[in-house]
């Protein structure tokens, strides 16, 4: 089935968190930082996350922001300095031996460049397999495994006999189907991709964005997208955040950010995106920035887009700005951002 | 000043003219042909586009053109016009006397295209003292008035830096000042914003039409952005392995595309496509090198593929408004 078309329409968003449930994913005031003295970096600084099954969040921001330092956060690779991370209301930080085992098999990974993250000495069915050596208890039967390989492979559009054909075989966006197959081995709840599509050729980054939507519609997973084309955000988000230097800086869901960004950052990153459209000169509606984003270890006092922003005052160089709210057009979260002066 | 007093080209005369460009690559399993039979030209004051996906020729075209083609490749076919010679023909010591003046390049990678060894302020200043004869302060000075001109703050100062000790942006800047250093006719950036960010990536291309407008330069735009092509150039050029399969001017070919495989990469941008709803995807993916099929390139993933495409190779040909394509059928493109 590969680049099959025949896929439902998109669930729809649940609201969940407000009925009494714990939503999948909660992530509260996370904290992060490295190196010590002058030496120290705020790689997230009071990072808040919500997302329910089924779901997909995306994540844009400049480099350098956070987005992958929260990604390791939310797969546990890396302990939060403070705040709080809960998958259906469990803190995986509390969890030790089996139950945390449980707990990583829920939450996978797709990285970013299909040729460094594959083995290349490991077939496809061994690399797609591979989770199953730590997770034994998934698919435990060795005839079983092989069933299910099948299957996985047939799920992300690649065929049968695949199965022994090694990385280099492969063209790029068959090895990111391959790293997809694999996340999805453990049957997660939630999967992080990190730029999933961003070393891949245009022709052939549709064929994963359309794997990964309708594995969703199937099989319910959750994803945290990470990208930095604004485009493929759009498309593949149900709701979008917003971060600069490690802070959330606005967030909502996807038509209500894209139409109509309240912070002057996420309004400049959009207008500055390029479009299709040939009959429109890009600087028309281009919202100039100055400057270079400020280093990490020098983060501006008061709003930390100050150095950049063509609407600051001087109110924004020494207070911090507040959180407005504005109520979502349609269903779903309320549309937020941190400004003194919001559009 | 000695600069070499070429008589200005007129404007209608093309300031860079390739003609039926091929490269031939040695690889361990044998010699590939990478560039084959590529042609455009590009006046002063306009932009071109080579618009193509990863490995599909563009640096080696690029590169062929400067005469700085790695010694694996080969230039074994065409023409490379500029000023009215063939630099191809031009012996080594000529050509190298065109790099600066008459063509530059600025590359994807700012980090190794600068010497990091060496502080900056003395690498812009380089080609006034091969070129023109400065001495090592005079072209200090006009180092200077360059990284002034492309946005560098305190540039007397960041003169004594290192490559490392600027951010991807502002080295990115620096190149682009060496490049347009003695105000060559074309200027060729091979994406020059690809490996940095949205907001970055646009004050970038700012500088460069800011910089061709004043200078009035030829500019070759190589990219694989749709968008990027879409509002910054005037016309493009298509490849796919290797070769041309369409040109024209960007707002002809992206509103009626005239090759499948150009209609294919304009359909998969998610840009407008609704949520929810599949992507249409080209299948497949771009042939190896070496095992590019005889007939029409683009023949295993495209969706009118039949049977005198695989017999016969389509040659680029007019199909009218100064646009052409290589595909045998393009006419059934407008009415699908
Ligand atoms: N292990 C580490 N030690 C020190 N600094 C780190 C470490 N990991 C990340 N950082 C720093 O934290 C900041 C955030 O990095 P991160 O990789 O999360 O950014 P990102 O948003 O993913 O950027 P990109 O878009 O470039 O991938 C950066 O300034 C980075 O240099
Ligand atoms: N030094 C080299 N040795 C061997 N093969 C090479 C070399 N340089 C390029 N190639 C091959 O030649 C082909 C054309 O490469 P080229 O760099 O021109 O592609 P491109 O269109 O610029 O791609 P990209 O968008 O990835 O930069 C590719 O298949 C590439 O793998
Ligand atoms: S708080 Fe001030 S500086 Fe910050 S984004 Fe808003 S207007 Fe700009
Ligand atoms: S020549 Fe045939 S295979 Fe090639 S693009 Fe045209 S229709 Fe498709
Ligand atoms: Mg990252
Ligand atoms: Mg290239």
């Amino acid at each position: 089935m590969p680049e099959s078309r025949a896929t439902t329409a998109a669930p729809e968003p649940r609201a969940e968190g407000t009925d009494g449930h714990p939503p999948l994913l909660e992530v509260r005031g996370v904290t992060k930082s490295f190196g010590s003295g002058r030496r120290r970096l705020t790689a997230l600084d009071g990072v808040d996350v919500q997302l329910g099954r089924g779901q997909t969040l995306g994540l844009v921001g400049e480099s350098g922001c956070g987005k992958s330092t929260l990604a390791r956060v939310l797969l546990g690779l890396e302990r939060p300095d403070a705040g709080t991370v809960r998958y259906d209301g469990v803190d995986p930080f509390a969890l030790r031996g089996k139950e945390l085992l449980n707990w990583r098999r829920r939450v996978q990974m797709v990285f970013q460049d299909p040729f460094a993250s594959l083995n290349a000495r490991m077939s496809a069915a061994d690399l797609i397999g591979e989770p199953w050596r730590t997770h034994r208890d998934v698919v435990p039967d060795a005839k079983a495994r092989e069933k299910r390989i099948r299957e996985l492979l047939s799920l992300v559009g690649l065929r049968e006999s695949d199965a022994h054909r090694y990385p280099n075989e492969f063209s790029g966006g068959q090895r990111q189907r391959i790293g997809i197959a694999r996340a999805l081995a453990l049957d997660p709840d939630l999967i992080v991709c990190d730029e999933p599509v961003s070393a891949l050729d245009l022709s052939v980054q549709a064929q994963v964005l359309n794997v990964l939507s309708e594995l969703q519609s199937r099989l319910g997973v959750a994803y945290v997208f990470i990208s930095h084309d604004l485009s493929v955000v759009r498309y593949i988000s149900d709701r979008v955040t917003v971060m600069y230097l490690g802070k959330v800086i606005e967030h909502g869901e996807t038509e209500d950010v894209f139409e109509r960004p309240q912070h002057p950052y996420t309004a400049a990153l959009m207008s500055a995106a390029p479009v299709l459209d040939t009959s429109r000169a890009s600087d028309d509606q281009e919202i100039q920035l100055k400057g270079e984003i400020p280093s990490p270890f020098d983060i501006p006092s008061g709003c930390r887009f100050r150095t950049r922003c063509w609407r600051a005052e001087d109110r924004c160089a020494t207070e911090a700005p507040p959180a407005v709210v504005r109520e979502p057009q349609g269903m779903g979260d309320a549309h937020t951002a941190l400004c003194h002066f919001p559009l | 000043m000695t600069t070499t007093s070429a008589p200005a080209p007129s404007d209608t005369a093309p300031a860079l003219d390739v003609e039926g460009l091929c490269v031939d690559l040695s690889t361990p399993s044998g010699t590939v042909r990478a560039v084959n039979g590529v042609s455009f030209s590009v006046r002063r004051g306009r932009t071109l586009a080579l618009l193509g996906e990863s490995g599909c020729g563009k640096s080696m075209t690029a590169l062929s053109v400067v005469g700085l083609l790695d010694p694996a490749a080969s230039v074994t076919g065409g023409a490379v016009r500029v000023r009215g010679k063939d630099t191809l023909r031009l012996s080594p010591a000529e050509r190298r006397k065109l790099a600066g003046p008459v063509l530059s390049i600025v590359f994807q990678d700012a980090l190794t295209a600068l010497n990091p060894v060496q502080p900056v302020g003395r690498q812009i200043g380089e080609p006034f003292r091969i070129h023109r004869g400065l001495s090592r302060r005079q072209a200090e000075e006009k180092a200077i008035e360059l990284m002034t001109r492309v946005g560098i703050p305190e540039p007397r100062q960041r003169a004594k830096s290192y490559p490392h000790q600027f951010s991807g942006g502002m080295r990115q800047r620096l190149l682009i000042a060496m490049a347009v250093a003695l105000d060559p006719d074309v200027l060729i950036a091979d994406e020059p914003t690809t490996a940095l960010d949205v907001t970055v990536q646009a004050q970038i291309m700012r500088l460069l039409r800011d910089l061709q407008d004043e200078r009035h330069m030829a500019v070759v735009l190589i990219t694989h952005d749709l968008a990027v092509v879409a509002q910054r150039a005037d016309d493009v050029v298509v490849m796919y392995a290797g070769t041309v399969v369409e040109q024209g001017a960007v707002h002809d070919v992206f509103t009626s595309p005239r090759h499948p495989y150009t209609r294919g990469l304009l359909d998969s941008v998610p840009e407008d496509a609704e949520r929810g709803r599949p992507l249409p995807a080209v299948p497949g993916s771009p042939p190896e090198l070496s095992a590019v099929p005889p007939g029409c390139v683009f023949q295993a993933r495209c969706p009118l593929v039949r049977e005198r495409c695989v017999r016969e190779r389509p040659s680029l040909r007019s199909t009218g408004d100064g646009r052409s394509a290589a595909c045998h059928f393009s006419e059934e493109l407008d009415r699908a």
